[in-house]
């Protein structure tokens, strides 16, 4: 091909008219569908909302293991969490722990009878440095900026489990098998997990944003306090202030926002 | 040039099996699925959108609630007619159709696509109730 000066400055000139052109049609394209409105995404007015979620367990209220019960057993009806006997399928959103297990680090060698013998009430503490988060390649869970909630997208797990190696909680489960045959009573609101992704409390997202506090709350006859844990006038604040609380593994610096008054 | 009957051959039946897909099924187009609407989806007329936009685009629309629910906990949906809506899959669509064997199953396999909504999400809220 003849490739003198003129042709050169030719198709110069040519290429970039057709830069310009992109523009203009898409300019075109707009007018178009300039008439169609758009759709409003919004949350609902009656949710409940605040900074960081925080949760208070009055573990004085507690005795024993039929006193954690009910709790449980109202978590796992909401959220269609399967019951597997098998310890290592098992799926736990809040469950009962010895104190020297719950809180390893403040454990002395001789406790109190009472401590010694009753289950601590633990779940995931949505911290405020969630190390599970970091941990995730596909941002399956993240901490919701709106509310401090440590959350998880199934739809984006892959299964990997970085978070349950991360969580020194041990408040992630992994779905070994799929779980909808080991689900007592199906609820028809909430969707079940498939095989293959991991799971935790939520602190009851789904109801907070139907403007009701979660489920075990709600059944705790006031043993168990939910609110923002950076509003002073907050119950928690209250409680906080008013108490001597621990947090699980503190020392880890994951701020954990779980409070538990001894 | 001597193998030229051979190669000619093969590049015969080589087209013809490549092309035997199409050949094999002309005229024989899978009638467009029939979809059959509940008594409540017909009586609420509109969805969401527009039947046409739902038609081919509600993909689209469910990804963007999943993410909006999900990831930013924003419910709600204000359809361009002013219409407010709860964004949920199992109990905003599937509330109306909740045929999900006669709507949903015989465009999908019409289609050939498997989407894997119902791995988790109940397909029927009111089946069992």
């Amino acid at each position: 091909m003849d490739s003198s000066r003129r042709r050169i400055l030719q198709l110069l000139g040519l290429s970039s008219l057709a830069l310009t052109a992109r523009p203009v049609f898409n300019a075109f394209a707009k007018e178009e569908h300039a008439e169609k409105p758009e759709a409003i995404l919004k949350d609902s007015e009656n949710a409940l909302k605040a900074k960081q979620w925080a949760l208070v367990i009055d573990t004085r209220q507690f005795e024993s293991e039929e006193d954690l019960e009910p709790l449980m057993e109202v978590c796992n009806e909401v959220h269609n969490v399967p019951h597997l006997s098998e310890k290592r399928h098992e799926i736990k959103w809040i469950w009962g722990e010895p104190y020297h297990n719950a809180f390893p680090g403040k454990a002395a060698r001789f406790l109190s009878e009472e401590v010694e013998h009753k289950p601590f009430l633990v779940l995931c503490n949505h911290c405020e440095n969630p190390p599970c988060v970091r941990a995730c390649p596909t941002q399956a869970t993240f901490k919701r900026e709106s509310d401090g909630i440590v959350l998880m997208d199934f739809h984006r797990c892959i299964g990997c489990r970085f978070c349950m190696a991360a969580c020194p909680f041990g408040a992630r489960s992994f779905n070994f098998r799929d779980p909808r045959p080991f689900i007592k009573e199906i609820n028809e609101k909430f969707p079940t997990r498939m095989k293959g992704v991991v799971e935790k409390c939520n602190f009851c997202a789904e109801r907070l944003a139907e403007g009701q506090l979660p489920a075990c709350v709600e059944i705790s006859e006031g043993k168990l306090t939910f609110g923002d844990l950076y509003d002073p006038e907050s119950e928690v604040r209250e409680l906080i202030r008013t108490h001597y609380t621990i947090r699980r593994k503190q020392t880890l610096g994951t701020e954990p926002s779980v409070y538990y008054i001894v | 040039m001597k193998d030229k009957k051979l190669i000619i051959t093969g590049m015969i039946i080589f087209f013809v099996i490549v092309t035997f897909p199409f050949w094999y099924n002309r005229g024989k187009a899978a009638p467009q699925p029939d979809l059959i609407l509940t008594t409540k989806a017909k009586t609420a007329k509109v969805c969401v959108r527009s039947t046409e936009y739902m038609r081919g685009e509600h993909m689209q629309l469910l990804d963007v609630w999943r993410d909006s629910v999900v990831r930013r906990g924003e419910r709600i949906y204000v359809s361009p007619a002013g219409k407010e809506y709860n964004m949920s899959l199992t109990n905003t669509c599937l509330d109306c159709h909740s045929n999900k064997a006669d709507f949903c199953d015989r465009c999908h396999n019409y289609a050939s696509v498997r989407p894997y909504c119902w791995d988790c999400h109940i397909d029927n809220p009111k089946e069992n109730s």
